[in-house]
C-alpha cells in the first residue's frame, strides 16, 4: 500500500481545458460581454463575470431517444394504495403529451443558454480584446522608461555623503577590540597615576612612564578609524517602468450641456478608467470642469452640479497645464486626457486653445481624446454637416498631425464603439 | 511533489485499541486504518484486490478530476473545460457537494480521498473504495473481459501525449473537429460482445474442405427436385461479400469509421481509436452501477461494523459513520419531492443484504425462489460469486427477491401514449413479482437503453453513401436536433453523405430519415 500526498501538486490541471473552452466560445462570449457592457452600469463592469452563451456552440450532441414519447415503463418505489389495473392521470410536467411538440422541443433545447462565470481577468481580456495603448512605440508599459536607484548593500568606496556611519564604526570597534587598542580611560587613568607618583616620589615612576609611552605608541599605531573600516551605502540603478497614470477628465459644464450629454461623458470616462487600471498599477483621476473659468473639483461635483456661464475651453487647458506642472511630471506619469464637450466655444478662444494644446498639453500627454457629445436624437436633419466651433479648432490640429483623437457620440450605445476606435490598434486607425 | 511512504512493518493495532481518536489524521493514521480494514477484508470477507494506492487531494483537485471523468490524466478538450466551469460554479454556490473519494480501475488501484474528510470518513472511504470497489474491479467478469487495469494509465498517458502532439502538428482546430465528432459517437463506440476472431487462411481452407466432404456425404439427388422457396432468392453474392468484408452490420460506429472510412488520415484514425478505447474502458462501469456500488457499500458496512466490534472505532466515530451511511443509502419514495429515480447505492446495498439474509436465514418463500443459495450458510461466498459473474441487468433479474420488492413497495406503471391514462401494470404481489422483476432488470440493460443504431451498408458503387439504421424500439424515434448534429459529425468523418433511417423493427417501415453531407472540415 502506498500513500501519496497530491495536495502539493500544481493545481489548475484543467486550465488548458478551460482555455480551449473559452477559445471555443470566444465569439459568443465576446458578444455577451459587449452586451453586458451595454446594458449594465459601466461602473460595475467586470465585477461580476457571469455571462451566458447560447448553448448551441458548446452543445455535445449524442444519439438519444426522444424523451417522453412512446411506450414507457416505470418501476417506482413506495407504493401505498395502488393495485394492479389502477389508472393514474399523467402528471402535468412529464410523461404524456410529449408527442405533440416534437419539433418544437428540439429547437427549444437548442437555445438553452449555458451560464458560466468568467474571472475578472478573462472578462476584461475579452472586453478590451483588441484595444491597445496608443503611442506605444514611445512608452509601452513593458519597455523600460526611466532608471531608478535602489539600495544594494555596502561598498568599500564611495562619496563621503554615502558613508554608512554605524556600519563603519561597527567595523572600527571590532578591529579596535581585536587589536587591543588602549582605551582613552586607560590612558587617562595611567596619566593620573603618574602625576600622583610624581608628587609622591614613587619609585615605580619610570615603569609607569614607560608603560604610558607604550600605550600612546600603540594608540598611534592602531588608529581609531582606519580606512579599512570604511563602508559606504551602495546604490544600483534599476529600470523603473512608469506604472502610474493620471487621467484628466475635462468637461464643459455650462448650461448647454444636458444631463444626457454628461451621462455620455461619464460613461466614456469610466471606460477609460477601467482601461487604465488594467494597464497601470496606480491611476489617479483629476476632474476639471469649466465654463468660462475652470476649477478642479471632486467627482461628485464634477458630474452633479451645474454652472452657468460662457464657455472658454482654454481655461480648462490652462488649469490642466498648471496641475501637470505642479503634481504630475510627465517623466513620472503617463498622462491621459479626455475632454467632453458639446462643442461650444467662444470663437476668439480658438487660437489660444490651439496654442496651449500644441505647445504644452499634447507633448505631455500619452493620449488626448476629444469626445463631442450630442443630443440623444442625433444630429437634426439639415445640421448633418454642422461642425461646432471646438470641433473645427481641433480638427485643424489633428490635420496638422498632432496626436489628437476626436469623435462624436450621440447615444449610449455608441460609446463603446467610439472608445474602441479611439484606442484601437494603430493600423486599424490608419485605415479610418 | 510526491511524498510516498514505504512500508516498514505491519502497524495494524491490536484489537481493542482505537485506530484514532478525534477527527484528525495523518499518514500514520491512514496506514493504520488501511491495515485494519485489510485485516477484515481479507480473512473475514475473503476479498481479493489490486494493491492499493491512496492519494490525498484537495477540493480543487477533486474538481479537476471531475472534469476529466475521474481519470488522473486525460487528453485536453473544451468539453472538459465546460463541465469544469459548470461544476465549479455549482460547487462555489454551494449547490453541489463533492464526492468523498474517486476510485480508479487500475493496477495498482488508485483511490483519491479528500483532505477535508475526518478520520472516520477516511476509514469509510478506504473500506468502500480501496477494498469494495477494488475487489469488484479486479473480479467482475465485465471488467476482466473489457478493461486492462494494468495498462490504462500508461495508455491514457500515451493518448494525452499523442493528442497534444497532433495539436502541435495539425493545429488545435483540426484536432478539435475530430474529437468533437468522436465524442458525439462515443456511446456508439463500444463493442457489446466479443468479436469473432478473424479466420486465417489455413482454418478457412480446412473448413471449406470439411463442408464439401459433408456435402458429398449427405448428397441426395432428391433435393434437386424440390421447387425453390417463394422469394427464397439468395441475396446478391457481391453484396453479401461486401458486407462480410466490411463486417456489416456493425454497431460499433467508431470502430467502423476507424477501419474503413476512406478519407481519414492515420492520425485521425488514431484519435478515433483513442476515444473508442476510452469509451470501451468505461462501458463496464455503466453496466454495473448498482452492483459496483452495492458491493462497495456492503463491504464498507461489514468492515466498519467489524472494526467497531473489535473496539477499534469509538462510539462517536461509529455514529458518524452510521449518519453518512444512512445518507448514502437513502431512497426517497416516488411521491417524494426529492425522488430522482432509484439510488444505486440503496438498491445495491439492499440486495446484497437481502442475499446474505437468504443465504443465512431463508424463509419458505426464499427456498422456493432461490433453491440454489437459500440456506447454504456462507453469505460471502455467494456474494463474491455474484460480484464476479453478473452485471446489473442479470443480477436484478436473478436475485431481486419478493421480500425486497415488498419492502421497497415497488410497483410498475406503464405509460402508453395511445391510452388516455397511465396504468399500474403490476405491484408487489404474487402475480406481479416476476413481471416486475423482468421489466426492472431491463431498465438496467444498457444495450436496451441505448438506441440501437448500426451501419448496415455502404453504396460503394454509387455515391459512397453510408447507410445506418436505427431500430426504433417501441417506435420511439431519436431526438431530431441531436440526431441531425451527430449525423453531421458522422458524415464529416466518413467523407461522403450519410443517411440514418429510423426503422420500426416490427413492420420494417421507415419512420424518419435523416441525411447529412460531409463538410470540407477534415479534407
Amino acid at each position: 500500500m502506498h500513500i501519496v500526498d497530491r495536495r502539493l501538486n500544481p493545481g489548475g490541471k484543467s486550465l488548458p481545458n478551460r482555455q480551449r473552452f473559452l477559445r471555443r466560445v470566444k465569439d459568443v462570449a465576446q458578444r455577451a460581454v459587449r452586451e453586458s457592457a451595454r446594458e449594465k452600469d459601466i461602473k460595475d463592469l467586470g465585477k461580476d463575470g457571469r455571462i451566458s452563451v447560447p448553448g448551441d456552440g458548446v452543445r455535445e450532441p449524442r444519439f438519444a431517444r426522444q424523451p417522453g414519447t412512446g411506450h414507457q415503463d416505470y418501476i417506482l418505489p413506495g407504493n401505498k394504495t395502488y393495485v394492479e389495473g389502477d389508472r393514474i392521470e399523467r402528471p402535468p410536467g412529464g410523461g404524456g403529451g410529449g408527442g405533440a411538440g416534437e419539433g418544437g422541443e428540439g429547437s427549444e433545447n437548442g437555445e438553452d443558454a449555458f451560464h458560466f462565470v468568467l474571472t475578472r481577468e478573462e472578462f476584461l481580456d475579452l472586453f478590451l480584446e483588441d484595444l491597445e495603448l496608443p503611442d506605444l512605440a514611445k512608452r509601452r508599459l513593458a519597455v523600460v522608461e526611466t532608471e531608478g536607484l535602489r539600495r544594494a548593500g555596502y561598498t568599500v568606496s564611495g562619496s563621503p555623503a554615502n558613508l554608512a556611519l554605524s556600519r563603519t564604526l561597527r567595523n572600527s570597534m571590532s578591529r579596535r577590540i581585536a587589536l587591543k587598542r588602549p582605551k582613552l580611560e586607560e590612558v587617562a587613568a595611567l596619566e593620573a597615576e603618574i602625576a600622583a607618583a610624581e608628587a609622591a616620589g614613587d619609585p615605580r615612576l619610570p615603569d609607569l612612564t614607560s608603560k604610558l609611552m607604550e600605550l600612546r605608541e600603540r594608540s598611534k599605531r592602531i588608529p581609531y578609524v582606519d580606512p579599512i573600516d570604511l563602508r559606504f551605502r551602495r546604490f544600483e540603478p534599476y529600470p523603473k517602468p512608469i506604472a502610474q497614470a493620471v487621467m484628466f477628465c475635462l468637461m464643459d459644464v455650462s448650461g448647454s450641456m444636458t444631463e444626457h450629454m454628461k451621462d455620455l461623458a461619464k460613461r466614456f470616462y469610466i471606460l477609460l478608467h477601467i482601461f487604465l487600471t488594467r494597464r497601470y498599477k496606480h491611476v489617479e483621476i483629476v476632474f476639471i470642469r469649466h465654463t468660462d473659468k475652470a476649477t478642479e473639483v471632486d467627482e461628485e461635483t464634477f458630474f452633479g452640479s451645474r454652472e452657468t456661464g460662457g464657455t472658454l475651453v482654454s481655461s480648462a487647458l490652462v488649469e490642466m497645464k498648471r496641475i501637470v506642472a505642479e503634481r504630475y511630471s510627465p517623466d513620472d506619469w503617463n498622462i491621459y486626457a479626455a475632454q467632453a464637450s458639446d462643442g461650444d466655444n467662444v470663437s476668439s478662444d480658438g487660437p489660444t486653445s490651439t496654442e496651449l494644446l500644441r505647445a504644452h498639453i499634447l507633448p505631455a500627454c500619452q493620449h488626448f481624446a476629444y469626445l463631442e457629445v450630442g443630443d440623444e436624437n442625433g444630429p437634426r436633419a439639415g445640421f448633418v454637416e454642422h461642425r461646432t466651433t471646438l470641433w473645427r479648432t481641433y480638427e485643424a490640429l489633428a490635420k496638422a498631425g498632432e496626436p489628437l483623437a476626436m469623435r462624436k457620440v450621440n447615444h449610449r450605445r455608441d460609446i463603446y464603439p467610439v472608445f474602441r476606435e479611439l484606442f484601437g490598434r494603430k493600423d486599424a486607425r490608419a485605415e479610418a | 511533489m510526491v511524498a510516498s511512504l514505504s512500508r516498514t512493518k505491519s502497524t495494524a493495532p491490536a484489537p481493542g485499541e482505537l485506530l484514532f481518536s478525534g477527527n484528525d489524521w495523518d499518514f500514520e493514521t491512514i496506514r493504520r486504518i488501511h491495515d485494519a480494514c485489510e485485516a477484515v477484508a481479507g480473512p473475514e470477507l475473503g476479498l481479493s484486490w489490486y494493491p492499493n494506492q491512496i492519494e490525498i487531494i484537495t477540493a480543487e483537485q477533486m474538481l479537476d478530476a471531475y472534469a476529466s471523468i475521474g481519470m488522473p490524466l486525460f487528453y485536453k478538450h473544451w468539453s472538459f473545460g465546460k463541465h469544469f466551469a459548470q461544476q465549479e460554479a455549482s460547487y462555489r454556490r454551494g449547490l453541489m457537494g463533492l464526492a468523498y473519494e474517486i476510485v480508479i480501475n487500475s493496477d495498482p488501484c488508485i483511490s483519491y480521498v479528500m483532505e477535508e474528510n475526518t478520520a472516520t470518513m477516511q476509514t469509510l472511504v478506504i473500506a468502500h473504495a480501496a477494498f469494495g470497489h477494488n475487489h469488484f474491479f479486479k473480479n467482475n467478469y465485465l471488467f476482466r473481459q473489457w478493461t486492462d487495469a494494468e495498462g490504462i494509465l500508461d495508455y491514457l498517458d500515451f493518448a494525452k501525449g499523442y493528442i497534444a502532439r497532433c495539436e502541435e502538428r495539425y493545429g488545435h482546430q483540426a484536432v478539435e473537429h475530430v474529437l468533437d465528432a468522436a465524442h458525439a459517437l462515443m456511446s456508439q463506440g463500444v463493442h457489446r460482445y466479443p468479436r469473432k476472431k478473424r479466420p486465417d487462411l489455413a482454418s478457412e481452407q480446412r473448413r471449406e474442405r470439411e463442408r464439401e466432404e459433408h456435402g458429398e456425404q449427405i448428397y441426395n439427388d432428391l433435393w434437386r427436385t424440390l421447387p425453390a422457396k417463394a422469394g427464397g432468392q439468395k441475396g446478391d453474392p457481391a453484396l453479401e461479400r461486401r458486407r462480410a468484408l466490411l463486417e456489416l452490420p456493425q454497431e460499433n460506429i467508431l470502430y467502423f469509421l476507424e477501419k474503413v472510412a476512406p478519407r481519414l488520415r492515420p492520425w485521425q484514425r488514431e484519435i478515433l481509436r483513442i476515444v473508442r478505447l476510452v469509451a470501451q474502458y468505461f462501458y463496464p462501469q455503466r453496466q454495473t452501477k448498482v452492483m459496483n456500488e452495492g458491493c462497495a457499500t456492503y463491504c464498507h458496512y461489514r468492515i466498519m461494523n467489524a472494526l467497531s466490534q473489535k473496539g477499534q472505532l469509538s462510539e462517536a466515530a461509529y455514529l458518524e459513520f452510521l449518519t453518512s451511511h444512512t445518507n448514502v443509502i437513502r431512497q426517497p419514495n416516488f411521491d417524494d419531492r426529492s425522488f430522482g429515480g432509484h439510488n444505486p447505492y440503496a438498491l445495491g446495498f439492499a440486495m446484497m443484504q437481502d442475499i446474505a439474509r437468504i443465504v443465512e436465514q431463508p424463509s419458505q418463500e426464499d427456498r422456493e425462489w432461490f433453491p440454489d443459495i437459500a440456506g447454504t450458510g456462507d453469505a460471502m461466498a455467494v456474494l463474491r460469486d455474484c460480484w464476479e459473474n453478473y452485471r446489473d441487468e442479470s443480477f436484478i433479474a436473478q436475485f431481486l427477491s419478493p421480500k425486497l420488492m415488498r419492502d421497497m413497495r415497488l410497483f410498475h406503471v406503464v405509460d402508453d401514449p395511445d391510452e388516455p391514462e397511465m396504468r399500474v401494470e403490476a405491484i408487489h404481489d404474487e402475480r406481479g413479482y416476476r413481471k416486475m422483476r423482468r421489466s426492472f432488470a431491463r431498465q438496467y440493460d444498457v444495450a436496451w437503453l441505448d438506441p440501437d443504431i448500426e451501419v448496415v451498408d455502404v453504396d460503394l458503387e454509387g455515391d459512397r453513401r453510408l447507410i445506418l439504421h436505427h431500430k426504433a424500439l417501441n417506435r420511439i424515434t431519436l431526438q431530431r436536433e441531436d440526431a441531425r448534429r451527430v449525423l453531421q459529425h458522422l458524415a464529416d468523418l466518413w467523407g461522403y453523405d450519410a443517411v440514418l433511417k429510423e426503422v420500426d423493427p416490427a413492420s420494417g417501415a421507415v419512420l424518419v430519415e435523416h441525411t447529412a453531407s460531409a463538410r470540407p472540415l477534415f479534407f
